[in-house]
C-alpha cells in the first residue's frame, strides 16, 4: 500500500531537495574555480613569480621585439602601463592575427630561467579596432 | 554644417525622450492626451534617431573627415560596403545604433498596443523613453562619445576602418546583437508597467511576447554570424572560445531562451509571474551589462576595450534597473502569488521548470566564469582566470540534459500526463536513442567518449520525438481533411505556428549541439612547417605544398600557398594566404618595408562539408622577402640621394626630386614616377618570393560535422520566423479586441491544443477528457466575466 504524502509536505521535500542540489552544485563551482583558474600577472610582477607554477601572463608587446626562431616567436612583454621590466617570451604554437608590437595579449605558461614560456595555443591578442583612442593606431 | 545640424538633431531627439517619458507619466491614469502625446514623441524621437544614424552614414559615404568619427574609421580607400559598416566600429557610433534600434522598438511596440494595456502602457513608454534619454544623454554628456564631433582643420585623409575588421560579417554582426540586445527592453518595460499597476496577469506577456521572440532571434543569429566569424578568423580561437564578450552575449540569450518557456506557463496556467518577472530582469540587464563588458575594460578579452568614458554611467543604469525592479518585485509579491500548483511531474510545465532551471544554471556557471577575475581579485587580492576547459567541465553536461528536454518537452501535454500515454509517446524516440548509441559505439570511435555519445544519443532521442510529433500532428490532420502528408504537414504548422515553429527551433538547436559536440570531442588539429612539394598526412588525408604564392596591391603584400589534399579518389586544392598591410592613416612612408609594418592577417583555405571541414592557415616564412624589401629600401635611398656608383636611371630620378622640391607643380609627377618604381620593385621582391623555396608553417584542422552547426542554426532561426510569423487574422488587421476577448482567444486556442494533442495520440482519452472539461470551465468562467462586465458598462438607458 503506498504511502500517502500529504501535497503541501510532498513540496517542501521536493524544495529541500531541490536547494540542497544547488548548493551543493555552487559549492562545487566554487571550489573547482579556484583550483582550476590561473593567475594573471604582468611583467613586473612576474619578477618574484615561483617557478613551476602557471600563470597568465598580460601585458603590451615591446614594439620591434618581436623575433621568428624556428617554428616559434620570441618577443618581450612590459607592463599595460609602460614602465618597468619586460620579460623575454617564448612561444609556439597559433599567431594571432592581431598580433604585433605594442598590442595586448594575455599567454598562459612558466617562467624558466628568466624566460616565459608560453604553452602552445594559449596566446590572446585583443583586437584593437574597437573603441579605442586615436593614439593606438 | 551638417555636423552641427546632426548635434542639433541629437540635442532634439534627447529632449524629445526625456518629454516623452515625462507626458506619458504624466498621463498614467488614463489621461488619453497625454498618453497620445507620449506615444507620438517616440515616434518622433525614431524619426529624429534615424536622421542622425542617416547624417552620419552619409557623413562616412561622401569622405566627410570633418566628421572625428569618419576621420578615425574610414578612409578614401576603405571599401563603400564597409564604409557604410564603419559606423558601429566606433565607441560613438554603437551608441547611436542602441538608441535608434531601441527607438524603431519602442516605436513598434507602441503601435502594436496602442489600443490595449490602457493602464500600464503609460509606464512601459516612460521605462522605454527613460533608457532612450538615458543612450541619447550619454552621447550628448559624457565626453568623447558624441557622433557628431568634428574636427578641424579637416584632415585629407582618415585612418580607415582596420583591416581586420573588413569581413562581411562586421556588416550585420554588431548591429543583429544589438537589435537584440535592445528588443528586450520592450519585454522589460511592459513587465514594469504590469508590476507598477498591479495588472501581472497574462496581458503584458501576449502584448510583448513577440519581441522577446525577435529579440531571441536576433541575438541568436548574432552569436551565430560572430562564432562563423571568428572559425574563419586565425587564433580567435576557433568558433568559440569563451570570452567574455562572447560570454556576455550568450547570457542574455540563455535567459530570454528560458523566459520564452516560461511566459507560456503563466500565460496558461497563470503560474510562474515571479520567475517570469525576474526573467526578464535579468535578460535586459545582461544585455546592458554585455553593452557595459565591451566598453569598460574591466575584463580581459580579444574584443578591444579603451574608452572608460561610459563605462561608469552603464553600471549605474544596471544598478537602477536591477535595484529598482527588485524593489518593485518585491513590493508586488502578494499579487504575482500563484494559487495553482504544477498538477503532475509528468506534464510540459514541469518540463519546463526544469528547463528554465538548467538554463539559469548555465547562465549563472557562465556569469561566474566570466566574472571570476572580478571574484578572485575580490577574495585573494590576485588577477586569476578560468580557461575554457573550467566552462566546458560545466556546460557540456547541462548541455546534454538540455539537449534531451527540449525533446521531452514537446511529448508531454499541459497538466498532467498519464504513464501509459507517456509510454506511448515515449517508445519510438528512445528506440531511437538507444539503436543510436548502439550503432555509434559499434561502428564508429565515438564510444571512447562517453560525453559525446550521450549527446548524439540524446540529440537523436529530441529530433525523433520532434519528427514524430509532426508526423502524428500531420496525421491527426489527414484524418479530419484528408489531402497529402506535405500538404497536411503544412496545414497543422500554419494552423499551430507557435507550437511547431518552436518544434523547428528545438531540431535546430539539437543540430547545432550535434555539431559543437562532433567538432569539438573529434577535431585534428595540426601544426607543420612545409617547403614546397612536400607533403604530410592529416587525419588520412595527403596534404601537398604545391606551390607558393603572392600578388601586391597598393594596401597589402600577400602571400600564401597552393595545398593539395587528396583523400581516396577525392582532392581538391585550398590557397590559404597571409596579408601584410601597410599602415592604415598615415600617408605611405614611401618604403616597401612599410608593407611589413600594419596589420596582417590570414585568409584562410576552407574546404567545407556535410561530414568535415577541411581548414587551413598559412604563416609564410618571410625572413628572405624582409631581407630584399631592406636592401631595396636601402638602395633606393642611396639612389635618390645620388649617391657615387648608382646608375644614372638614379640620377635622373635625384634631379627629378631636386626640380620637384623647387617646384611645386612638379612634384604630382614626380612622386608618381617613384610610386611607379616602388610598386615594381616590390612587385619583383613578391615575385622572388615563389623561387625562394621557403618554409611556411601550416595549421590545418580537420572538423567533422562543423557545418551542421551552421545548418542547425539556420533551421533554428526558420523555427523562429514560423513561431513570428503573423496568423491570418493578424494580417487582416482584426479588429480592436478587449482584454477579455484576448483571454477568451487564448483559452480556445488551448482548447484546440488539447484536441491536437488527443487526435496526434499524446493524451489518451480519459487524460483528454478531464483536460477537456476542466479547459471548457475555464472558458466558461471567462465568458461569463465578459458578460458581467458588459453588463456593467451597458449604458443606462
Amino acid at each position: 500500500m503506498p504511502v500517502v504524502v500529504n501535497p503541501e509536505r510532498k513540496r517542501q521535500i521536493r524544495l529541500v531537495v531541490a536547494l540542497g542540489v544547488a548548493v551543493l552544485l555552487a559549492a562545487a563551482l566554487v571550489y573547482t574555480s579556484f583550483t582550476a583558474s590561473t593567475e594573471a600577472k604582468e611583467p613586473s610582477q612576474l619578477l618574484t613569480a615561483a617557478p613551476g607554477t602557471s600563470y597568465d601572463l598580460t601585458g603590451k608587446v615591446v614594439v620591434g621585439s618581436v623575433r621568428h626562431r624556428g617554428e616559434g616567436i620570441l618577443f618581450r612583454v612590459a607592463d599595460r602601463e609602460g614602465g618597468g621590466q619586460s620579460i623575454p617570451v617564448t612561444y609556439s604554437g597559433t599567431i594571432p592575427d592581431p598580433f604585433r608590437g605594442g598590442r595586448e595579449i594575455v599567454v598562459t605558461g612558466e617562467v624558466e630561467h628568466g624566460t616565459f614560456v608560453g604553452e602552445r595555443d594559449t596566446l590572446v591578442t585583443k583586437c584593437p579596432s574597437k573603441f579605442t583612442t586615436a593614439n593606438d593606431s | 554644417m551638417t555636423a552641427s545640424l546632426g548635434s542639433a538633431v541629437l540635442v532634439l531627439a534627447f529632449l524629445v525622450a526625456v518629454f516623452a517619458a515625462i507626458a506619458a507619466l504624466v498621463g498614467r491614469h488614463g489621461n488619453r492626451r497625454w498618453i497620445d502625446i507620449s506615444r507620438r514623441c517616440v515616434y518622433a524621437l525614431c524619426a529624429l534617431l534615424t536622421a542622425c544614424v542617416l547624417i552620419i552614414e552619409l557623413a562616412f559615404a561622401r569622405n566627410d573627415f570633418s566628421f572625428n568619427i569618419v576621420q578615425q574609421h574610414s578612409s578614401i580607400e576603405t571599401p563603400t560596403f564597409y564604409k557604410l559598416a564603419a559606423m558601429w566600429s566606433s565607441q560613438e557610433g554603437s551608441l547611436l545604433l542602441w538608441a535608434w534600434v531601441l527607438s524603431i522598438a519602442s516605436s513598434v511596440a507602441l503601435f502594436v498596443t496602442r489600443n490595449k494595456l490602457r493602464e500600464l502602457v503609460p509606464y512601459a513608454t516612460a521605462v522605454m523613453a527613460g533608457i532612450a534619454s538615458f543612450f541619447t544623454g550619454l552621447m550628448l554628456f559624457a565626453g568623447g562619445v558624441n557622433p557628431f564631433s568634428t574636427i578641424s582643420p579637416v584632415p585629407a585623409d582618415g585612418i580607415g576602418l582596420n583591416p581586420l575588421l573588413q569581413h562581411p560579417s562586421m556588416m550585420i554582426h554588431p548591429p543583429m546583437l544589438y537589435s537584440g540586445y535592445v528588443a528586450l527592453t520592450v519585454p522589460f518595460a511592459f513587465a514594469i508597467g504590469a508590476l507598477i499597476t498591479h495588472r501581472v496577469d497574462a496581458e503584458w506577456i501576449r502584448a510583448t511576447r513577440r519581441f522577446a521572440l525577435v529579440a531571441w532571434a536576433f541575438l541568436g543569429f548574432g552569436l551565430l554570424l560572430g562564432a562563423r566569424w571568428s572559425y574563419t578568423e586565425l587564433g580567435w580561437g576557433g568558433y568559440w572560445a569563451w570570452d567574455p564578450v562572447e560570454n556576455a552575449a550568450l547570457m542574455p540569450w540563455l535567459v530570454a531562451t528560458a523566459f520564452l518557456h516560461s511566459i507560456m506557463v503563466q500565460e496558461k496556467r497563470g503560474m510562474l509571474k515571479v520567475w517570469n518577472a525576474c526573467l526578464i530582469v535579468g535578460s535586459f540587464s545582461l544585455a546592458l551589462l554585455g553593452t557595459f563588458l565591451v566598453r569598460s575594460g574591466v575584463l580581459q578579452s580579444i574584443h578591444a576595450f579603451g574608452d572608460n568614458t561610459v563605462g561608469p554611467y552603464l553600471l549605474g543604469l544596471i544598478a537602477v534597473v536591477l535595484v529598482g525592479s527588485a524593489a518593485l518585485i518585491i513590493s508586488r509579491l502578494d499579487d504575482l502569488r500563484s494559487p495553482k500548483r504544477v498538477d503532475s511531474l509528468v506534464s510540459r510545465e514541469s518540463v519546463f521548470l526544469v528547463n528554465n532551471l538548467l538554463l539559469v544554471a548555465l547562465t549563472a556557471v557562465i556569469f561566474w566564469g566570466t566574472f571570476f577575475p572580478l571574484i578572485a581579485e575580490l577574495f585573494t587580492g590576485d588577477k586569476a582566470s578560468l580557461a575554457a576547459p573550467w566552462f566546458d567541465h560545466y556546460t557540456t553536461p547541462l548541455a546534454i540534459l538540455l539537449v534531451f528536454f527540449t525533446g521531452v518537452g514537446p511529448l508531454l501535454a499541459w497538466r498532467r500526463v498519464s504513464w501509459a500515454s507517456a509510454k506511448r509517446v515515449f517508445l519510438m524516440p528512445t528506440v531511437v536513442a538507444i539503436a543510436t548509441a548502439v550503432a555509434l559505439v559499434l561502428f564508429s570511435d565515438v564510444g571512447h567518449k562517453p560525453w559525446a555519445l550521450a549527446l548524439f544519443s540524446l540529440a537523436a532521442f529530441s529530433i525523433a520525438g520532434i519528427g514524430q510529433e509532426f508526423w502524428q500532428g500531420a496525421a491527426a490532420r489527414r484524418s479530419v481533411s484528408g489531402g497529402s502528408l506535405p500538404a497536411a504537414l503544412v496545414a497543422v504548422t500554419s494552423r499551430n505556428r507557435r507550437r511547431y515553429g518552436g518544434y523547428v527551433v528545438h531540431i535546430g538547436i539539437a543540430v547545432v549541439l550535434i555539431g559543437i559536440a562532433a567538432s569539438s570531442s573529434f577535431q585534428t588539429n595540426r601544426q607543420v612547417t612545409l617547403r614546397p612539394g612536400e607533403s604530410t598526412v592529416v587525419d588520412g588525408r595527403k596534404v601537398t605544398y604545391v606551390r607558393p604564392t603572392e600578388s601586391v596591391n597598393s594596401e597589402a603584400i600577400t602571400l600564401g600557398s597552393e595545398l593539395k589534399v587528396e583523400k581516396g579518389n577525392s582532392e581538391f586544392a585550398l590557397f590559404p594566404t597571409r596579408r601584410y598591410f601597410r599602415p592604415t592613416g598615415s600617408p605611405s612612408s614611401g618604403s616597401i618595408g612599410s608593407y611589413f609594418e600594419g596589420e596582417a592577417d590570414s585568409r584562410i583555405g576552407l574546404k567545407a562539408g556535410l561530414r568535415s571541414d577541411f581548414w587551413s592557415a598559412v604563416e609564410p616564412d618571410i625572413s628572405a622577402v624582409q631581407r630584399r624589401v631592406r636592401a631595396a629600401d636601402a638602395g633606393f635611398k642611396a639612389c635618390v640621394s645620388g649617391a657615387p656608383g648608382t646608375p644614372p636611371q638614379c640620377l635622373a630620378l635625384a634631379a627629378m626630386m631636386r626640380r620637384a622640391a623647387a617646384e611645386p607643380q612638379l612634384r604630382p609627377a614626380a612622386l608618381a614616377q617613384i610610386e611607379a618604381l616602388e610598386t615594381a620593385t616590390t612587385k619583383r621582391i613578391a615575385h622572388g618570393y615563389l623561387s625562394d623555396d621557403a618554409p611556411a608553417t601550416f595549421k590545418m584542422i580537420v572538423n567533422p560535422l562543423v557545418t551542421w552547426m551552421w545548418i542547425g542554426g539556420l533551421i533554428a532561426l526558420a523555427g523562429a520566423l514560423i513561431a513570428l510569423w503573423p496568423t491570418r487574422s493578424r494580417r487582416r488587421g482584426a479588429p480592436v479586441r478587449t482584454e477579455a476577448d484576448a483571454l477568451k482567444e487564448a483559452k480556445y486556442r488551448e482548447i484546440r491544443d488539447a484536441e491536437l494533442d488527443h487526435a496526434s495520440g499524446k493524451l489518451s482519452d480519459e487524460d483528454f477528457a478531464l483536460l477537456d472539461a476542466e479547459l471548457r470551465n475555464e472558458a466558461l468562467a471567462i465568458l461569463d466575466r465578459i458578460e458581467e462586465r458588459r453588463g456593467e458598462e451597458a449604458p443606462v438607458p
